[in-house]
């Protein structure tokens, strides 16, 4: 039985003492909010001469409940490796927990300083400079992580098109309450869904929160665990739908950058021809997404009464103002 | 009928007493949930100002859509039905006028500030 959540500073310690190079102990032990599917703890290895500060990933008490569409931990570590050989920035994986170590299913990876709030990368002055390059660097980015040989690739859930537009189907069908500009956008998707593209890895998730900005731009991609293999354009498009932009609409990377700059960073760094209504395909998959998630959150509200939840579930309207924008523009 | 205060009143009173008198006191995840609070009470205010009159447009519209009456959920059903099979498709005008005036509607309650609300009432303003 791996330890929970209260009570792991003793076997991290431990674990630090014995897979980390030079470390002597963990101090510091702090739980970070965000990720609701999997805990992420910071903590430091303690050295003869200073700290380095880690992060420890593991599953919910250490034991593994798999979703059907997120990848397992040991999974991510790999991912996060091959990426890291493929000139993606990512925090660099010190060592995956073995049963031995008595954490449950996790891994520990180096701490990267930065900032993951949107609303403080797109406001603060820290990141002027970072905000204009950032788009560019996104298209770099994930050019880089697009061309991964998947022959090196651990075991991924296969997710085209047509396979996400159904799987979100069925969520909001199981949510139950009737949405007319959701059921506009799922025909427009079934209708305009993408054949026979070619498949490369995906990020799954590549958004704010995710990406960790310094003063100079993107340091790290963070969380890999809705990884998949699907298409490539899906992760240009997840970054363009409007709820990622908090505000700044005109810009759609984000709310830091154009289209066309991730676009021809993108093919620069050898990803490939961008085709922009494919791009728009996973915008507008994208939205609807983020708005039946916003509906599930009711779901979680009748369990706990939670205010925050129920006023989330009142935002899956925001996102049908933005399909009808992409669907059924006003002339 | 009720008495005075309206409910839209008494629920505009509570709103402001979370954000002048209690917020004040409170701290850290308890002041980021009484915020949130608030914020639900004002979509109760300007639901409880706009959906009576909205809802009877909105149903008198489906009517018209579908060719018959009934309760406003079962339209929204058969909507839904009539979409999805391709039935209804925005080659019919009043598909694509109803579903803008209902989210428009949906947004002046839920989140009037929210970036493509804006936008979209801005795009109508100079379309006319």
């Amino acid at each position: 039985m791996a330890a929970g959540s209260e009570n792991i500073a003793p076997q991290l310690a431990e674990v630090a003492r014995t897979r980390i190079s030079g470390a002597t102990g963990a101090t510091g032990l702090k739980r970070l909010s965000g990720g609701a599917s999997q805990e992420t703890w910071a903590f430091s290895a303690t050295t003869g001469n200073g700290e380095i500060p880690l992060i420890l990933r593991r599953a919910p008490g250490g034991e593994s409940s798999k979703r059907d569409t997120a990848v397992m931990l040991e999974t991510e570590a790999i991912l996060i490796g091959l990426a890291e050989k493929a000139g993606v920035p990512v925090p660099p994986v010190r060592h995956v927990l073995l049963p031995a170590d008595d954490l449950g299913h996790g891994f520990i990876m180096d701490r990267v300083e930065g900032e993951t709030i949107a609303r403080k990368i797109l406001r603060d002055d820290e990141f002027a400079s970072a905000r204009p390059v950032m788009a560019a660097q996104c298209g770099e980015i994930l050019a880089r992580l697009h061309k991964i040989d998947r022959a090196r690739l651990p075991e991924l859930r296969v997710s085209p098109g047509a396979s996400e537009v159904e799987q979100y189907w069925h969520t909001y069908k199981a949510h139950g309450h009737p949405h007319p500009v959701f059921e506009l956008a799922f025909r427009w998707l079934r209708d305009n869904a993408p054949q026979n593209t070619e498949l490369t890895l995906v990020h799954g998730d590549f958004r704010h929160g995710n990406l960790m900005i310094g003063p100079k731009g993107v340091r790290a991609v963070l969380d890999w665990e809705l990884a998949h293999i699907g298409d490539p354009m899906e992760d240009l498009g997840w970054i363009c739908v409007n709820s990622w932009r908090f505000g700044n609409i005109d810009n759609p990377v984000g709310g830091f950058g154009k289209r066309e700059d991730m676009f021809a960073a993108y093919e620069a760094a050898g990803g490939g021809k961008v085709d922009p209504a494919r791009v728009k395909f996973w915008e507008v998959l994208g939205s609807l997404k983020w708005g039946v998630m916003c509906t599930t959150m009711y779901e979680g509200f009748r369990h706990d009464g939670s205010v925050e939840r129920a006023t989330i579930g009142r935002r899956s309207s925001e996102t049908e103002i933005d399909l009808l924008r992409l669907l059924a523009p006003r002339e | 009928m009720q008495d005075k205060p309206s409910a839209i009143e008494l629920v505009e009173a509570v709103a402001n007493f979370i954000r002048e008198h209690a917020m004040p006191q409170l701290q850290g995840h308890t002041a980021f949930h009484a915020r949130v609070a608030a914020n639900a009470l004002d979509i109760i205010k300007r639901e409880l100002e706009v959906a009576p009159a909205a809802e009877k447009q909105e149903r008198e519209r489906l009517a018209t859509l579908l060719g018959h009456d009934g309760a406003l959920e079962e339209l929204n059903r058969e909507l839904c039905g009539k979409i999805e099979t391709g039935e209804l498709t925005l080659d019919t005008l009043a598909l694509g006028e109803h579903l803008w005036a209902t989210t428009l509607t949906k947004l002046a309650i839920d989140q009037p500030n929210y970036s493509g609300y804006r936008r979209a009432l801005k795009e109508w303003q100079e379309s006319w």
